[in-house]
């Protein structure tokens, strides 16, 4: 990749002085990542175009960020990236760019952070649409407007056909944690209350759906969507809140499951409690998955002292985020880091982290 | 959802709890040990874990997790013959997603296709077919695995690449047959077995009167039990109630999926396509007489063992791996030497800790709480 650094070249790092260029092309080629004209008119014509805003428009190798304006906001920074690779770039309810903007918000947001400033990376394959890549940064701006974030920098790279797979993005982010806000999966003590704030596994079934995996007739939506909002909502009505995990990859059992490791305690599942659309219940059941195990990429797990779980409650299901939320557990005494579920046909079994990627079976 | 729920009554559920107990209790030598009931069927395995039946059960009734998961018997030769044909230039290797990770004697699908060779998860042999019709200038072939229930649809879809004149489209066939290895357990002299629940969907395609000789015979009650927990349930009830009338039966508790007689038009397909190997290796179990099937020569064109070299080695399983006593019942999977440490679904030595269907698998993602208090109790009694 060092070869590659060297050919490119920063996209904030443009010169401030030209006219802005315009894309005559329909498909990346390598010369778009050359650093010469064709790839100044990429940058002009699809991200500066977009993602306009006081930092990028400076045109330096850097964003610039005000500490006093951070510092009014809390007495933390928080700092994360993420970097996205989903296959297909379209998928009911969502894309590459929306994930790469609420995938990074939404890792600050859990923290209790206020999520502020965005990078955005690109590593894309030579052929690739130059209307598929407007498409998704178009959806990047909106993603970003929606959160009340600014991408301020970014970086792009041309790969040969068959180095990446058509697009890959790396969003990285800063956001800041207000004063008093102390959340972290340590805090967890038995008798907290777990919540979800929605159906689980929609993003995983409309992933698994979109790759021609099954053809479902009523297609289920990804719930990829920011979480800031509902997190400040809530946090407000249960200010005790020990820990908050964004279930994206693994689902519900691993995050759960990481933070019972944490925290040294054991959880208890309500099977009957945990929130499913009919669709995705059924796809699971066809495909010998567990919903359980499914990527949701909008989709929180919240430990809450039981004293405030029912104002968490309320909190989450006054936001179109958080009607479908439900109490779903509760962290126990012993079993410690054992994730356990009452299933609703009346026995339990443990809920463990996943091994490898779930294989569906044949019979 | 419908067709499902039904089945997962958790308040019909309690009843059947209760009948059962009481029916135990009728039962004189459920007082002095467990009575041993195998499911032979990894899809039975799999809902046990999943609802935590075990958990539900009384202490007299043990269940044994049979030898009925496909990919769990796979023996480690085959594997490497799967790697073999994968490894072919120009080769599209298509698989059901289960077999991905089983260990060969040198490495798994997965790891092979890490290594750059093509393979791809299908869901069906039809979808394999398809890809060999997308992609003329390819060689496709499609890892046949499983029992009765999964034959037909690879016999069909031989038949339909006979039928398009795909030439580019081959099975390597792993069928095997369940009869052949029910009668080898029975058979075992440390067998301690006291009823059966039979396959489901084998049963399906085959019917039910190929297991007359186990109450014949080995004078044991077998009920065909369909997958959802109250079936499991039933089909428990009906096993204890046969053994407290005295009686060995094969009994149908499925009969809303499994006729009598089975289905005919599946039989033809595969008989069409596929006769009987003298021998077929189980992972586990050693050889047993008749147990595989292979494909007849009117269709070798489509048989990867023909069209391509394969090394066809037979591989001994790992010392150290007891898979072989568990499938028997002989042993529980957690008293096997090295289970959950050297032997783990991220690092499989034996092939029943790689399939969610396979007994160890089962129990060290399921079954940790019920097997700490198994352990617990046992270490008790030896004390």
């Amino acid at each position: 990749m060092n070869e590659l650094k060297n050919k490119n070249e920063e996209t904030a790092g443009a010169t401030p002085f030209r006219r802005g260029g315009a894309l005559k092309a329909d498909k990346i080629t390598m010369a778009h990542g050359s650093g010469g004209k064709a790839m100044r008119d990429l940058i002009d014509d699809v991200f500066i175009k977009s993602f306009d805003n006081p930092a990028m428009g400076e045109m330096e190798d850097q964003a610039r960020i005000d500490l006093r304006a951070l510092q009014a906001e809390g007495d933390r920074l928080a700092f994360t990236t993420d970097s996205f690779v989903v296959d297909p770039l379209f998928f009911p309810g969502g894309d590459i760019g929306k994930l790469a903007i609420f995938g990074t918000v939404n890792d600050l947001a859990v923290g209790g952070a206020k999520p502020l400033y965005l990078t955005c990376s690109m590593i894309i394959e030579e052929g690739l649409e130059i209307d598929t890549l407007r498409k998704v940064v178009s959806s990047m701006r909106e993603a970003a407007d929606l959160s009340g974030v600014s991408i301020v920098t970014g970086d792009t790279k041309v790969v040969d056909k068959g180095a990446c797979d058509k697009l890959f993005i790396n969003t990285a982010g800063v956001g800041v944690i207000p004063k008093g806000t102390d959340i972290g999966a340590k805090k967890v003590k038995p008798g907290d209350k777990l919540l979800v704030n929605g159906v689980l596994g929609d993003h995983g079934a409309a992933i698994l759906n979109a790759r021609g995996d099954m053809s479902l007739t009523s297609p289920v939506l990804s719930d990829c969507k920011p979480l800031y909002e509902l997190i400040e909502n809530f946090l407000k009505a249960a200010p005790g809140t020990s820990s908050i995990r964004d279930a994206t990859r693994g689902g519900l059992a691993s995050a759960v499951n990481e933070i019972a490791e944490t925290a040294g305690v054991g959880v208890l599942l309500n099977e009957d409690d945990i929130p499913l659309r009919k669709e995705v219940r059924g796809f699971c059941e066809i495909l010998g998955l567990d919903p359980l195990y499914l990527a949701n990429e909008g989709t929180l797990v919240a430990f809450v002292p039981a004293e405030q779980a029912d104002d968490a409650l309320a909190a989450m299901k006054n936001l179109e985020a958080g009607k479908e939320a439900a109490i779903i557990g509760e962290a126990v005494e012993g079993t410690s880091g054992r994730v356990i579920m009452q299933s609703s046909f009346g026995g339990k079994r443990i809920v463990d982290m996943l091994v490898g990627d779930q294989l569906p079976r044949i019979c | 959802m419908k067709y499902v729920d039904e089945f997962r009554d958790p308040e019909m559920a309690k009843t059947l709890l209760k009948q059962i107990e009481a029916l135990t209790l009728e039962i004189p030598k459920a007082s002095k040990r467990p009575l041993q009931i195998m499911e032979v069927c990894g899809g039975h395995t799999h809902s046990i874990f999943k609802f935590g039946i075990e958990t539900m059960l009384p202490d007299c009734i043990e269940l044994v997790h049979g030898p009925g998961c496909p990919v769990c018997v796979l023996p480690m030769g085959r594997v490497d013959d799967c790697i073999a044909i994968a490894e072919t230039p120009n080769m599209i290797f298509t698989t059901f997603g289960d077999a991905m990770r089983v260990p060969g004697s040198k490495k798994s699908l997965l790891q092979a296709k890490a290594e750059g060779c093509d393979i791809r998860m299908v869901y069906s042999p039809l979808d394999a077919l398809e890809l060999a019709k997308n992609n003329p200038d390819k060689e496709v072939s499609f890892f046949g695995l499983g029992f009765e229930t999964t034959m037909p649809s690879t016999a069909l879809t031989v038949l339909q690449a006979e039928a398009d004149s795909v030439e580019n489209f081959s099975l390597f066939c792993n069928h095997i047959t369940i009869i052949p290895t029910i009668k080898a357990i029975l058979d075992s002299p440390d067998l301690k077995l006291d009823g059966f629940l039979g396959p489901g969907h084998v049963s399906m395609v085959i019917g039910n009167s190929p297991y007359n000789f186990i109450a014949n015979h080995y004078k044991r009650p077998l009920v065909v039990a369909g997958f959802e927990p109250l079936d499991v349930l039933q089909s428990i009830w009906m096993v204890l109630k046969q053994i407290k009338e005295g009686r060995h039966e094969i009994e149908n508790q499925y009969n809303r999926i499994v006729p009598d007689d089975g289905n005919n038009i599946a039989l033809q397909s595969i008989g069409k396509v596929f006769e009987l190997r003298e021998f077929f290796e189980w992972r586990g179990l050693g050889s047993i007489d008749h147990s595989g099937v292979k494909i007849r020569d009117e269709y070798a064109k489509f048989d990867s063992e023909k069209k391509f070299d394969l090394p066809s080695l037979k591989i001994a399983d790992p010392k150290s791996c007891q898979c072989g006593e568990v499938l028997k019942g002989v042993i529980k999977p957690w008293e096997c030497k090295v289970f959950g440490e050297l032997c783990t679904p991220e690092t499989p030595l034996g092939s029943l800790m790689v399939s969610s269907e396979g007994a160890c698998a089962a129990y060290y993602q399921y079954g940790g709480a019920l097997m700490e208090a198994k352990k617990a109790e046992a270490e008790k009694t030896a004390s």
